[in-house]
């Protein structure tokens, strides 16, 4: 170790790796993982959006987890997002695309993108 | 991309009951998943809850999982890491509601009263790799002393911050290294005395097994405190995976030169030997385990010369335990105030205590100084099992002594527990219920004592010795009138006259039964009975001839036929031949089988 920045530069190339352990995320992305969000694509969905996380440097505020049947099944795949304080936001029909987008709008630019939550989808 | 990782407990405790396995079945399982990409499988350190192990912690959820066999993978991997879906059956729960489990390790009772800073990392690293440590702040420390720090200002920190040694003595870390460093010589040591002897200690193992660079980086900053350039290990070679992941943090530290010269392009050098311990309890006391490192046989020697001005080779040296240690670099990053802040008055920070005995959660548990027995053994430690009674914990091993019930609110600091006859020592805490009879504990750590003596001076290995055939004949039922007054001469003048802290602290054990559990002594002399039934020689098995259904199982089971009766009729135990076995106990269905 020659210099503090030698370490710094090692700690910030790590920091994304083990941050998932802490678990303190303020903003939660759940995906649906249930025999039906897998069967209708969910997997490329969650996939996208921990690379997109981590692309944008937001590891230490998001955490991306799955979950079991959210009970809409004809929605999947099926995504929510939970921010502290606010309401839970629900994206359906979700594609790796649109996952781009979500992370680009709403996490990053705090926008939600209505056009994909379930009040704005028809079956 | 990783998208999850799970943590399986690498401790010696959850090796043994099969993690090895659990990790290669999973990375197996994960691999014909095609999940290998997304998931990775984290060996760390130990967890604390080493009664319920293996223990597996699944994030970014940290759903905590325990007894987990290979058996329980395949369900694991495709309903909780594809699905989502918890495998709610391996979910920890000490709730005691059944609908509503604590999912998070952090929910749980045994976790929410904890403080964790020396065990820190333990469960949240790989202690295995270099750069998970720097990841979470490792190595800053270091190189903000060198960086930003005079050797006087880390001394002072220390000494502000209240630290006292986690060892055993409780003296205060900084004036040990304001003495060494006051001292002048060409040549100083860092110590670490990572030799726990203790019977049912291992604190410090797990410290070194799940967070070995914490150990490494605070002995560099030690030797630029006091300004010496070379370190010791002094480990015991009972702890294998300890003195693994040391070398791979020695070498990985040397890589990336935190160890070796110029650290930091700032001149300093440090460099660290590690040393295996052997076996001999004597060598955890400072002066013994100088000697012992020297290549001579582990002897304590007397003090003055103290070692901050003569010790290793001769030259002035500081010995710090391992967990003391462990607290060094977060107290350089977060301040002294945020140190002291933590605990009681003259007892600063948390202190790691390793419960063991008659209690719910073995294991290891870091608490802030001042918490109360009853809190560490019924709110963190789950209680009793079976409903029994508690009836004393014994702190600091083969010197200390034991708390009874009337002290279980006594707040738990380095002067309360010597004001009530025991000590903190360095963490063992072993829970004793109704069914331990106190005479015989005070016995056990009195044959430890007596085994472990080096021999070197008289009060020692003559006085324990004499001490331990006086409690083998009252545990025998041969105890005499004046036996009690004779164990408290014997250990006064052993106290007093002891040449190191091993002799000095022997009869404690005895000192502090006799003062809490004087009637049970009483008992065992005067009226040749065992109050807690645990004596063999003492006991009386005998049958309650108006429950006795004349069954004949306890007959049959007598190892020694000495039950004896008619079908249909009470059975009867010739108690000149009964060896006080309980098998008969055990088989009656009637409970008509008595112990007195």
């Amino acid at each position: 170790m020659k210099s503090l920045a030698e370490l710094a530069a090692i700690k910030e190339r790590m920091q994304g790796k083990v941050a998932l352990r802490e678990g303190s995320g303020e903003t939660r992305i759940v995906v649906g993982m249930a025999t039906c969000g897998i069967a209708a694509g969910a997997r490329p969905v969650l996939n996208t959006f921990v690379e997109e996380i981590a692309k944008e440097n937001l590891t230490d505020r998001v955490t991306v987890t799955q979950t079991g049947c959210i009970g809409i099944c004809q929605f999947e795949p099926v995504v929510e997002v939970y921010e502290s304080g606010k309401e839970k936001v629900t994206y359906v029909k979700m594609t790796a695309d649109k996952a781009k987008r979500v992370v680009a709008e709403h996490i990053k630019g705090g926008k939600v993108v209505s056009e994909y939550t379930i009040g704005n989808t028809k079956i | 991309m990783i998208r999850a990782h799970v943590m399986i407990c690498g401790g010696t405790g959850c090796t043994s009951s099969g993690s090895d396995k659990l990790a290669a079945a999973l990375e197996t399982e994960l691999k014909t998943r095609g999940l290998e990409e997304e998931i990775k499988v984290v060996r760390t350190g130990c967890f604390g809850l080493c009664a319920l192990g293996p223990i597996m912690i699944v994030y970014p959820d940290g759903t905590f999982y325990i007894r987990v066999t290979p058996d329980d993978i395949p369900e694991i991997v495709e309903e909780h890491l594809l699905k989502g879906r918890v495998v709610q059956r391996l979910v920890y729960d000490d709730s005691g509601v059944p609908d509503i489990k604590a999912n998070s390790l952090n929910e749980t009772g045994f976790y929410k009263k904890q403080k964790r800073v020396a065990l820190r990392n333990c469960g949240v690293i790989n202690p295995e790799e270099i750069d998970e440590y720097i990841a979470l702040d490792g190595y800053r420390a270091l190189g903000k002393v060198l960086t930003e720090m005079t050797p006087d200002q880390v001394i002072q920190t220390i000494l502000d911050s209240g630290l006292r040694g986690r060892g055993g003595g409780g003296f205060p870390t900084g004036r040990k290294w304001m003495f060494a460093a006051k001292v002048p010589s060409d040549k100083k040591y860092v110590v670490c005395n990572a030799d726990e002897g203790d019977p049912g200690a291992f604190m410090d193992r797990s410290v070194l097994e799940g967070d070995p660079h914490a150990v490494i980086e605070a002995m560099a900053i030690a030797g630029y405190a006091i300004g010496a350039d070379e370190g010791y290990i002094y480990v015991r070679a009972e702890y294998p995976i300890a003195i693994k992941r040391l070398e791979i943090a020695i070498r990985e530290a040397r890589e990336y030169n935190l160890l070796g010269k110029d650290i930091f392009g700032t001149g300093f050098n440090f460099d660290i030997t590690l040393r295996f311990g052997a076996g001999a309890f004597v060598c955890g006391e400072e002066t013994a385990l100088l000697t012992s490192i020297e290549g001579k046989r582990g002897e304590p020697r007397p003090r003055p010369p103290f070692p901050a001005v003569k010790g290793l080779f001769g030259q002035p040296t500081i010995i710090n335990n391992v967990e003391t240690l462990a607290n060094i670099a977060q107290i350089i990053l977060k301040g002294a105030d945020w140190f002291a802040s933590m605990g009681t008055e003259k007892s600063k920070g948390t202190k790691v205590f390793a419960l063991g005995g008659k209690i719910n959660h073995t294991g290891l548990v870091e608490i802030p100084m001042g918490t109360t027995l009853r809190e560490i053994i019924y709110d963190i430690g789950g209680g009793i099992p079976n409903g029994k009674k508690f009836k004393a914990a014994q702190t600091g091993g083969p010197s200390g002594g034991c708390i009874p019930a009337s002290h279980l609110d006594t707040p738990i600091d380095y002067d309360s527990l010597i004001a009530i006859g025991s000590m903190m020592g360095s963490g063992g805490l072993i829970v004793m219920d109704e069914d331990n009879c106190m005479v015989d504990i005070a016995k056990f750590f009195l044959e430890f004592t007596v085994d472990e003596s080096c021999g070197k001076c008289a009060p020692c290995r003559i006085g324990t010795r004499r001490m331990l055939e006086i409690l083998e004949r009252i545990t025998n039922g041969q105890g005499q009138d004046g036996d009690i007054e004779k164990l408290e001469e014997l250990a006064m003048n052993i106290k007093t006259s002891a040449l190191c802290g091993l002799g000095q602290t022997a009869p404690n054990p005895v000192l502090s039964t006799l003062r809490y559990f004087r009637d049970e002594y009483e008992a065992h002399i005067y009226e040749k009975r065992c109050p807690a039934h645990h004596c063999k020689k003492l006991a009386v098995i005998s049958i309650n001839p108006e429950k006795c259904k004349g069954c004949s199982a306890c007959s049959r089971a007598c190892p020694v036929e000495a039950i004896s009766g008619e079908i249909k009729k009470p059975f009867v135990i010739d108690q000149s031949k009964c060896i006080k076995c309980r098998t008969c106990i055990d088989k009656c269905r009637f409970g008509a089988i008595e112990i007195k």
